[in-house]
């Protein structure tokens, strides 16, 4: 196993040490936080704390990284 | 400062976008403009739906180009009965269209992980710590590995209830999505979180008691 993997592990195993929001409320917010992402703004600001859970939910860092990624497709249509 | 409370510093009434308005006003309409408007929220859902199966699609090595389209329009489906039943939440924080997307990129997602994983049986135990005894760069940086990895395995085992230990070792160490999880202990992904949330917050804080520094 690479130091890269034992790090992802031991984040997976210690989570974020910032203070995060919860899956349900990450839902709640996605849509807005994705667009304020995609308009340079300051998401992280005014969304607080769904960074932080991002990094520590693998399930919701993948359904933020294909709203993103959606979004960025249909800005390019 | 709490989470909410910064969020409620910030946050201001949002006027909804003429789109916006527009999908609000003929989805809660009778007769024909509403059935043509759930007709075109299917085929926003179903987009969405087939973006994220075509994203995600080797983790579904046994289905082939018939299957993965009906596995996507499932998740549009569900997701078109979501956004209808949920429709009074909207609030216009973003567009309609990307509010209407998480919903079946999470119908998708969740499908797809419960597909791949419907057949195995889930590791819940033992935890596989032997995998990390592998040469580290240095003596010191393997002596500090091996120091931490042995205290976060006595903290397992000390300060963790036997639920918690068993989320953790299932979704930390052996990777089971935990979507998957959740169906088989028939719990939910928001209430697993909420268990690693606080075994994540029980384990940092021992390993400080115990001298280690974050920043791990």
């Amino acid at each position: 196993m690479a130091d890269a993997d034992l790090s992802l592990t031991l984040l997976r195993l210690l989570g974020p040490s910032e203070p995060e929001i919860g899956c349900d409320e990450c839902f709640a917010l996605l849509d807005r936080y994705v667009e304020l992402e995609l308009d340079g703004a300051d998401a992280d600001g005014l969304v607080p704390g769904l960074r932080a859970h991002l990094v520590g939910c693998p399930a919701c860092a993948e359904e933020h990284e294909s709203l993103r990624a959606l979004l960025e497709l249909d800005g390019r249509s | 400062m709490t989470l909410r409370a910064m969020r409620e510093t910030v946050e201001a009434p949002v006027p909804l976008d003429a789109e916006s308005q527009d999908w609000l006003r003929d989805l809660r309409a009778a007769g024909p403009a509403h059935e043509a408007a759930v007709a075109r929220l299917h085929g926003v859902l179903l987009k969405a739906a087939r973006f994220e199966v075509a994203r995600r699609r080797q983790a579904l090595p046994d289905l082939r180009g018939g299957d993965l389209d009906d596995l996507a329009q499932e998740a549009a489906a569900d997701a078109a009965l979501s956004v209808l039943r949920r429709l009074d939440t909207f609030r216009g924080e973003s567009r309609f269209t990307t509010w209407a997307y998480k919903f079946a990129l999470l119908e998708a997602a969740v499908k797809i992980r419960r597909h791949s994983w419907r057949a195995r049986e889930l590791p819940l135990e033992p935890e596989t710590w032997a995998q990390f005894e592998h040469p580290a760069p240095t003596p010191t940086v393997r002596a500090e590995r091996a120091a931490l990895l042995a205290a976060i395995q006595t903290a397992m085992r000390s300060v963790l209830t036997q639920h918690q230990r068993q989320v953790l070792v299932a979704l930390a160490l052996n990777g089971v999505p935990i979507d998957v999880l959740a169906e088989r202990l028939g719990s939910n992904r928001n209430a697993l979180y909420k268990t690693v949330h606080d075994a994540r917050r029980k384990l940092r804080a021992e390993l400080e008691a115990n001298g280690f520094e974050g920043g791990w």
